[in-house]
């Protein structure tokens, strides 16, 4: 079993099981740490078809170890769409209506060009010879995607968390290609906590000896233990206290009482053991290096002389942006910030928090009052875009 | 919401004071009852600003553009003349600094449109004079101790206020008990007694 993942990982990163576009050296992807990187490739999944008018399309942006397999069966875990609770056919981004277009970002490890794929010019896998990447770069590999599907203007960007930082830098980078947006508990830059957070995860796997200085793929080992253990700590940041408390509380994991030993006695260990695992085993640690990175970068405010507004200067995209009254990864501050720069910007904008004790992955989670917001918000947007009888 | 919905006669008052396809923001817009009215009736290009997270969340579900905010603290946000009308319907009263609020309306819009309870009615002097306690009417149904109004004034208090900050009075319309419009031909004085609810169109 363990085997079989692992090579299907493995495939996976190079040849992935959704479509997938390749980018030959004529076509390179500029990347902001002043290289280039040529040949590369981009996997991706669509739902739904492109209406005549090509209106109708809608990119979803996946989160840090999310994957483009929004709303279909994920081939390594064999798990359910990560998004399907809100994408799909009746569904409230109805795929019948809209083309949705689901893109792997460049640096992940499910088929777009990374660092577990392998380098054409060595024929290994890459590891740190991937040249570091930004948000800015996996939204500009993603341009080229939606410019190879015939696409002029998106009627949506979505994405939470790390999907969220791509909608709002699709916005600035391409504020003509963007009719509506939808950032989802994000923030425009990751605050110094985050990056603490995110750090440790990365000293972790690193201090696996099982790393090999990022060449563990030629090794043929990985460093399960550095990596289950850098998702254990990002989880605790993906949840609350209220809801650990909730579903945990001091409750001890299938015993009676204290082993006074530092096996998992509470549930809450065996839970994060558990969370830890499972992702070591659909997951590559170099790409979690990268993508972290990658967050800890953006900071669209500074990209533009410190002045968030001018991120969206003139901007003609209608926004609403979400937060969790509980997310202590991206607090609520974080959105209304941003709120603050879009209403400067005479932009026309949307907020609502919604008050849940399910923490940061909540805009993964079935929320009813998030789900009306949504739904009230895409509605108004669609009419507007003339989208309202737009079946294809 | 700081007033019973049943009373709002006021929103098509201001609905009538706001040209087809002009850009409003409307600053305590509540449910978004007149914003939905506006963006059907007058096609415009509307915004929303609501204390209440559950008001908030019910407008964006109607497909209005609102974001939570406190009219106190979140109007420095917002950038000069960036609308054609600033609205302030039925919450000037529930303001902390209703001065400052009605500056920064007259500095975001072109045009601001205020309503509020004239606290001049006669009902509310009766109230006072011979019950010799706070009103409690159907309108303003809050006891003192709870209320979210807490800066009532009349309409010759508003008309002071408008003066001093410099804004001009371009219409003023003054709504009866019955919900009928009080004759223009009628002196300050009767607005001030007779008109139950104010709406002063405004400018800088």
């Amino acid at each position: 079993m363990a085997a079989s993942r692992t090579k299907a990982r493995r495939d996976e990163a190079n040849e992935p099981s959704s479509e997938v576009l390749r980018f030959g050296v004529d076509q390179p992807l500029q990347l902001d740490a002043g290289v280039t990187l040529a040949p590369f490739q981009i996997a991706y999944r669509t739902y739904g078809t492109l209406n005549a008018a090509r209106s109708n399309a809608v990119l979803i942006c996946h989160a840090l170890t999310g994957d483009q397999y929004v709303a279909d069966q994920n081939p390594i875990t064999g798990k359910p769409g990560w998004w399907d609770v809100l994408i799909g056919p009746g569904k409230i981004i109805d795929t019948n209506r809209f083309f949705v277009i689901c893109p792997n970002a460049i640096g992940s490890c499910l088929g777009s060009s990374g660092p577990a794929a392998t380098n054409p010019a060595t024929g290994k896998p890459y590891g740190l010879d991937f040249p570091v990447i930004t948000i800015r770069d996996i939204v500009r590999a993603q341009a080229m995607v939606v410019d190879a599907l015939g696409i002029d203007k998106l009627f949506c960007v979505i994405g939470g968390s790390m999907g969220g930082m791509q909608v709002l830098q699709w916005v600035s980078s391409y504020p003509e290609r963007v009719f509506c947006a939808l950032p989802m508990a994000t923030g425009t830059r990751h605050s110094a906590q985050n990056i603490a957070f995110y750090e440790a995860g990365r000293q972790a796997v690193m201090a696996d000896p099982d790393w090999r200085a990022g060449k563990y793929l030629e090794a043929g080992v990985r460093p399960e233990k550095g990596l289950a253990v850098a998702r254990m700590i990002a989880h605790i940041t993906y949840l609350s206290e209220a809801a650990l408390h909730r579903k945990f509380g001091r409750s001890l994991q299938d015993r009676p009482a204290l082993t006074f030993s530092f096996d998992a006695d509470f549930q809450v260990e065996s839970y994060l053991r558990h969370q830890g695992i499972s992702f070591v085993d659909r997951f590559d640690a170099n790409s979690y290096l990268y993508l972290s990175r990658a967050m800890d970068y953006f900071d669209l405010a500074a990209d533009h002389g410190g002045r968030l507004a001018d991120a969206f200067k003139g901007t003609k995209t209608r926004f609403c942006v979400v937060s969790f009254t509980s997310d202590w990864h991206f607090p609520t501050e974080e959105s209304r910030a941003l709120v603050h720069a879009l209403n400067a910007a005479g932009a026309s904008v949307s907020f609502v928090e919604i008050a849940t004790d399910k923490g940061h992955d909540a805009f993964l989670l079935d929320e009813p009052e998030l789900f009306a917001a949504i739904r009230g918000f895409i509605a108004s947007a669609a009419r507007a875009r003339g989208l309202e009888h737009a079946r294809p | 919401m700081s007033i019973n919905s049943t009373s709002r006669v006021d929103l098509q008052v201001i609905a009538d004071l706001i040209p087809v396809g002009a850009k409003v923001l409307d600053v305590g817009c509540g449910d978004g009852e007149l914003l939905s009215l506006l963006e059907r009736d007058k096609k415009v290009d509307g915004r929303g600003v609501e204390i209440s997270q559950r008001g908030v969340n019910e407008c964006v579900a109607r497909g209005l553009s609102v974001i939570q905010g406190d009219a106190d603290t979140d109007l420095v946000f917002y950038p000069d003349k960036g609308f054609d009308f600033a609205l302030l319907s039925q919450t000037l009263q529930a303001t902390r600094n209703p001065r400052r609020v009605l500056e920064d309306l007259l500095r975001i819009g072109e045009r601001a449109i205020v309503s509020f309870p004239n606290f001049g009615h006669w009902r509310m002097r009766l109230w006072l004079l011979f019950r010799g306690r706070m009103p409690v009417t159907e309108e303003l149904p809050y006891s003192w101790y709870d209320t979210p109004n807490i800066h009532f004034c009349t309409i010759r208090d508003f008309v002071n206020l408008c003066d001093e900050i410099g804004a001009k009075v371009e219409r003023a319309v003054a709504i009866d008990g019955s919900g009928q419009k009080i004759g223009l031909s009628m002196p300050w004085w009767a607005w001030n007694f007779f008109g139950e609810q104010a709406v002063f169109l405004l400018r800088r």
